[in-house]
């Protein structure tokens, strides 16, 4: 089983810990995986302000650095639901299929696929756990309040594995952050009240950490948490996965 | 009633933001409704079952349009209904202008209906020089502030007890710096029975027409409706052309997801059938088309209008909680109308469609199964295709889709810029950065991934 590595743009960039997380973890639990070097940008940016017609250079790219493997996984459910819904390959559309069929989102992949049964994390701290919407509405990695249907969450039944670690939820268990792409800056002032009311909720649960599956929503919220000098701090979930 | 636009989404938004406090009591207040409305559907096994079956009656209706509004133009008017059909807004206000000077009426009350405020009913006949009474408490005290509803259902949502005991002793002489709800609520009772009393002509919205029988419902929870409808002798019921369901039969359907997505209550305190006048009464239906065959023609967008006005999207939306009905500046705020509002007129509505963080809760709260979040993605490409974006995103749009398209160049730019975040940090923190207005920067790390993948792949 060969498993592609995609390391999203601003994770590369910014937050190389999480990618080095997520290559650890992946091959602790035995995966084959690596890194196709000229991989960039899933293009989402790009087409959420509503230009989709700009994504060509990016998917082609996407298709060559990803065409060889039998999963691509990433640790970011928005750059996922983005190739799964948007990847195309006019001159071989079978290619931009086959990759839109097997990405997985980190938490998808080691339940779904690997079916992680045990883990050796260790993180003991109090954690405020933050549902990232593209993930949860556009993936299905847990249920909705909104909807009527059995409930279940893939990144808690993982979180629950990790010893020490106390989960906590807001109040407004599935309300988004704010961060929204574009949206963070072009509807500047929504996006930061969004934020702060996420990371007050969290506040009165005093965690330790607020950890989530996207690093968009985390960048977002640990901004906001730093312009206000908390002490709570912002991780990936692959971080706490992967921690010993 | 002002509706003229004034500022985008965004600027609107960052102006009601600006008193904190009040935005919180807004957002805790529709929030308080969205718990509702998830307690009451949870109640309900079937729901989502429910919601299916909306959504199909809905569809199947959409697509034999033609056939049923035919088929309930006939059987309204073997009851006796007079219809009228309008193309478009001015059309319907012109009919309408057209029914009060036939009968010499100038005594007219108004309940429940978002397709006169989407016609700007109101302000053609101010024109006219006749006014509208507006009796559904919310809209009467919007109506007295000379203001839009901020929201469909609950259309003075945004204002504060306080606020209308202010607005009430300027236009009703009530007590000043009273601010008992139920003072102020019965002031509004006396002053508007003396209304429903003198008035001649009523016009209502239709929530349900029903091709079968050529009957109408009306949904209300102060019953204004009926009181109009019954002591004036004309009632004109102002429907748009999808507002039709084929059978009586279907009506359940859409009577349990209605209220219960809306407010939260298993159904509406009036559910009121009207099927003929009563003997002397005269009864109209104008059917308005106003761009809605023309939203019917757009693929991606056609299934809005399955919407049946429950506002569910709006209570549940992270952005209108926190930016009010008034930022959206049209008729129907909040979700549904950015994507409703771009077929009426793309350019003056060009904003909305990005005024969402695309989360998904609208989508998943709608009865009727609107992809909701799905079409607001849609509507963003054909607003940028048609040239309604500002050329400065246009550019940096471009500059980044090559920067992506080029490895190497990315490489060699995340490596720059870094390095410029961490040795000149001011670069990014300036006032020129949005981000960095009310949020830090993310740290810039003297190495990416890729650099320590090279490094340590092979270790």
């Amino acid at each position: 089983m060969k498993v592609g590595l995609f390391i999203p743009c601003y994770i590369d960039q910014f937050y190389p810990q999480v990618g080095i997380a997520t290559y650890q973890l992946l091959k602790k639990l035995g995966c084959d995986v690596d890194y196709p070097e000229n991989q960039t940008c899933c293009g989402q940016p790009m087409a959420n302000s509503g230009f989709s017609p700009l994504t060509g250079g990016c998917d082609k790219n996407f298709v060559a650095n990803f065409d060889a493997y039998d999963y691509i996984v990433a640790p970011s459910g928005s750059c996922v639901l983005h190739i799964k819904e948007h990847l195309k390959d006019d001159k071989n559309p079978e290619k931009a299929q086959k990759i839109r069929n097997n990405i997985y989102e980190l938490t998808e992949f080691l339940v779904d696929i690997l079916k992680v049964e045990h883990l050796s994390s260790n993180f003991p701290y109090k954690v405020g756990f933050h549902t990232s919407c593209h993930g949860q509405r556009g993936l299905h990695l847990s249920s909705m309040t909104e909807r009527v249907l059995p409930q279940f969450s893939k990144p808690e039944q993982l979180l629950q594995k990790v010893k020490g670690l106390q989960l906590s939820y807001p109040e407004r268990k599935d309300e988004c952050c704010g961060f929204g792409g574009t949206f963070c800056v072009f509807e500047e002032a929504v996006s930061v009240k969004m934020g702060k009311d996420r990371i007050e909720e969290h506040q009165k649960n005093e965690v330790d950490y607020i950890t989530a599956g996207d690093v968009s929503c985390l960048m977002h919220l640990e901004g906001i948490l730093k312009r206000q000098g908390s002490k709570v701090k912002a991780i990936h979930l692959a971080e706490i996965l992967n921690h010993e | 009633m002002s509706n003229l636009k004034t500022l985008d989404h965004a600027a609107a938004a960052e102006i009601f933001i600006k008193d904190e406090a009040r935005t919180d009591w807004h957002d805790d207040t529709l929030w308080f409704v969205r718990q509702k409305r998830d307690k009451a559907v949870h109640g309900i096994a079937e729901w989502e079952q429910l919601r299916e079956w909306a959504s199909e009656i809905k569809n199947h209706t959409l697509s034999n349009l033609d056939n049923y509004l035919i088929a309930f133009e006939k059987q309204a008017e073997a009851n006796g209904i007079k219809i009228h059909w309008a193309a478009d807004a001015l059309e319907h206000n012109q009919l309408m202008h057209k029914i009060l000077k036939d009968n010499n009426i100038s005594r007219i009350v108004k309940s429940k209906s978002m397709l006169t405020e989407e016609c700007h009913l109101n302000d053609y006949l101010k024109k006219q020089g006749i006014e509208v009474v507006d009796t559904d408490l919310g809209e009467r005290i919007v109506q007295l502030r000379d203001e839009a509803p901020s929201h469909i259902v609950l259309p003075a949502i945004h204002l504060k007890k306080q606020d209308v005991s202010e607005t009430f002793h300027e236009h009703l002489h009530t007590e000043e710096g009273n601010n008992d709800p139920q003072y102020l609520t019965e002031a509004a009772r006396q002053h508007l029975r003396d209304h429903f009393i003198q008035s001649e002509l009523a016009i209502t919205g239709v929530n349900f027409a029903i091709a079968e029988t050529g009957g109408f419902v009306v949904c209300t929870n102060e019953g204004n409706a009926d009181m109009g409808a019954h002591t004036a002798k004309i009632h004109v019921a102002c429907m748009g052309i999808e507002k039709i369901i084929p059978k009586t039969e279907h009506l359940g359907v859409f009577l349990r997801l209605l209220a219960r997505s809306a407010t939260g209550q298993p159904i509406t305190t009036y559910s009121s059938h009207f099927q003929k006048p009563r003997s002397g009464q005269e009864m109209h239906i104008i059917i308005v088309d106003n761009g809605r065959t023309k939203q019917l023609g757009r693929a991606d967008f056609r299934n809005s209008l399955k919407c049946i006005r429950c506002a569910a999207c709006f209570n549940t939306c992270p952005v209108y909680r926190r930016s009010g009905g008034h930022s959206y500046h049209t008729a129907v705020a909040g979700p549904i109308g950015s994507i409703l509002n771009p077929n009426l007129d793309m350019k003056a509505n060009a904003d909305l469609p990005f005024a969402s963080t695309l989360c998904g809760s609208c989508s998943n709260v709608c009865p009727v199964k609107i992809d909701i979040h799905e079409q607001l993605w849609k509507w963003r490409q054909v607003i940028v295709e048609e040239g309604y974006v500002k050329p400065e995103k246009k550019i940096a749009m471009k500059g980044m889709a090559w920067l992506f398209s080029n490895p190497k160049v990315y490489r060699w730019a995340g490596k720059s810029g870094r390095w410029f975040l961490r040795t000149m940090p001011f670069l990014g923190n300036n006032k020129l950065n949005v981000w960095y207005k009310q949020r830090e920067m993310p740290e810039a790390p003297k190495q990416s991934f890729h650099d320590w993948y090279q490094q340590n792949k092979n270790k």
